[in-house]
């Protein structure tokens, strides 16, 4: 600590060179922080995804539907536990922008096939008892304000009702949360019956399945007896981890993972040059300086820890203050992507490899300026001066 | 040649020493066979054209550089034999040197500056406090302590570079042209400095100079040319 003042004030040397490498650094990490929420948002469901969850779907499209007559056959099949289904309602509230997931679910199958949703169980007893009941998730019903009780009219793209009118009015009776940090929480859930009844077209038909399996390890060769059981219908399907589900759906935009890891590596590398011409200039312009703390008695070892720290400072400074910022921005950003990316957050994962990039870019980038003030010979050094 | 006016128990001892430096494929020999002698509390001129190799033997006797040939001695101890780490930890508890253009950081202040060597020892913020002060007290620029190299004039600096190079109270004291960037007040000034730390707290202090101004004041002065001593005057 005692050479603190050494190292920062050798940092202030030249402020212009310092400030603009250290905003560099900030925006890069800022980057970063937006990149990782991005990511987050698109395939960290994979990571929550349940292990004895398979999704089983239309083979050629997910937009064709499947017989509800399906659920208990797959439920005969060895190793299911049981099944229940979503269908895609695609409703507007209000305004396009305003958008939110919405499915019609058997209300009691559904909950107890997703754990991470949490309901109190008096809601739970109000929307069994409530035909158009609806229950939304926190982060929905505190982005419009909603609570038990109200009526929410939604037009859906897709569904007519018998009288011809489009727009669906569901009544609130629950508020769910979530039992992780990453469960998403904006989608509206009501009841199948109504749906399927007050629908014009498409009756006794779903979007899509959710199985539990009794056996996560068995997944493969449960998922095989599915698509086997309903090969040669009219209606194929194509059943897979319900984590590989949301994968694929992600990479419809493309290989996230790799996409972010490219964009990163292309800024790393760049604020990498930087940082490391800023400290190589900066040996360069106290060759004279060193070989006094040589002559004084300051060891390589010492020299070269001094030029390391001062790297590491820099950079561990702008990365805290980039990523402090990336906090403080994605929630802002989350509220108006609530519809698009609901999961939308910095997870704290990221932050520490966000902190730990920022020290190895420290370090990278301060070795061979620090190597070089090590070989210096005090002699030539002091000429320098 | 041997330059002992002292005899026995000298602080420093240089012992048929030569210096070669090699550029490209040519051989400067700057030293050649020398020897020299230096008891406690001396203050000792060095003089000589430039090129004569004065800066060199003071490098040498400060362990900032290691003879082709020969034996450095100073203070009991083998130069020519530490590892560069030892040299470096050597140099920190026995030696205090003052340079031409002071050589000061130009990013801290004046009490920072002489807080530098003390970096490196196990004393306290608070007892390193208390030897800045002194130091900075000794050179009579306790007033300037907070102030930067910038703001200092080029005599203060210089006192300043002094109080850096005895504030660990060094065995040794090497100044290399001390006044060479002042002007003669100032210069004056710094001799005047060199020799109460001398004659008032027993400092052996070798000073290289081309100044005879200088080197009057010190007690002994010893020429060097084309890397031979010769005998200077003695006080």
């Amino acid at each position: 600590m005692k050479f603190l003042h050494l190292i920062r004030s050798n940092l202030r040397r030249k402020k212009l060179r310092t400030s603009l490498t250290l905003l560099s650094i900030v925006v890069a990490f800022i980057l970063f922080g937006l990149l990782s929420a991005i990511q987050q948002a698109l395939v960290g469901g994979v990571a929550l995804a349940g292990a004895d969850r398979l999704i089983v779907r239309e083979k050629v499209s997910i937009i064709n539907l499947l017989p509800i007559s399906y659920e208990a056959r797959m439920e005969r099949i060895p190793g299911v536990d049981f099944a229940t289904h979503q269908t895609w309602f695609g409703g507007i509230y209000q305004d396009p922008k305003n958008f939110f997931m919405q499915n019609p679910v058997e209300p009691e199958k559904f909950l107890k096939m997703h754990p991470e949703i949490i309901l109190p169980p008096e809601q739970e007893k109000a929307w069994l008892a409530t035909r158009t009941g609806a229950i939304v998730g926190r982060r929905t019903a505190e982005r419009f304000h909603w609570k038990i009780g109200d009526k929410v009219p939604i037009r859906s793209t897709i569904w007519t009702q018998q009288d011809g009118n489009q727009t669906w009015t569901f009544d609130i009776v629950g508020i769910y949360d979530g039992k992780d940090k990453g469960t998403d929480t904006t989608p509206l859930f009501f009841r199948y019956d109504y749906f399927d009844e007050a629908r014009q077209w498409g009756k006794g038909q779903v979007g899509w399945y959710t199985i539990r399996i009794k056996t996560p390890s068995q997944a493969a060769e449960v998922a095989r007896q599915v698509d086997a059981e309903f090969e040669n219908s009219p209606a194929e399907t194509k059943t897979e981890p319900e984590g590989a589900f949301i994968q694929a759906w992600a990479s419809q935009i493309g290989n996230i993972v790799f996409i972010v890891a490219a964009i990163l590596s292309a800024v790393f590398f760049t604020i990498l040059l930087v940082t490391g011409n800023t400290m190589a200039q900066a040996v360069r312009e106290r060759t004279g300086e060193l070989g006094v703390l040589k002559a004084i008695g300051f060891t390589n070892g010492q020299i070269v820890a001094l030029v390391l720290a001062e790297s590491c400072l820099l950079t561990v400074i702008g990365g805290a203050v980039g990523l402090g910022l990336a906090r403080v921005i994605t929630p802002v950003l989350a509220q108006n992507l609530a519809g698009l990316l609901p999961m939308f957050f910095l997870p704290t994962r990221a932050l520490f490899i966000g902190l730990g990039l920022s020290l190895a870019l420290g370090l990278v980038t301060g070795i061979f300026p620090a190597l070089q003030a090590m070989r210096l010979r005090v002699a030539d050094a002091l000429r320098r001066m | 040649m041997s330059e002992n006016p002292s005899g026995n128990g000298a602080l420093v001892q240089v012992e048929g020493v030569g210096k070669v430096f090699h550029r490209g494929s040519e051989d400067i020999h700057v030293l050649a066979d020398l020897n020299l002698q230096v008891p406690t509390g001396e203050f000792l001129a060095l003089m000589g054209p430039s090129g004569s190799g004065k800066t060199t033997l003071l490098n040498l006797i400060g362990g900032l550089d290691r003879p082709t040939n020969g034996a450095v001695t100073v203070a009991g101890e083998r130069l020519d034999q530490l590892s560069d780490r030892a040299l470096a930890g050597w140099r920190a508890r026995h030696i205090g040197f003052v340079f031409q253009l002071y050589n000061l950081m130009p990013v801290l202040t004046a009490e920072r500056n002489v807080e530098l060597p003390l970096l490196l020892t196990h004393l306290s913020r608070a007892d390193r406090q208390k030897h800045v002060e002194t130091a900075l007290a000794v050179v009579g620029l306790s007033h300037r302590a907070k102030h930067y190299p910038r703001t200092l004039s080029g005599g203060e600096q210089q006192r300043v570079g002094i109080a850096r190079g005895i504030v660990t109270d060094p065995t040794l004291l090497l100044c290399d042209e001390p006044t060479g960037d002042l002007d003669r007040k100032s210069g004056d000034e710094i001799l005047d400095l060199l020799q109460a730390l001398n004659r008032d707290h027993g400092k052996t202090i070798i000073m290289v100079t081309h100044d005879p101004h200088a080197s009057a004041r010190a007690a002994r002065t010893l020429h060097l040319d084309k890397g031979q001593l010769s005998n200077g005057t003695v006080k």
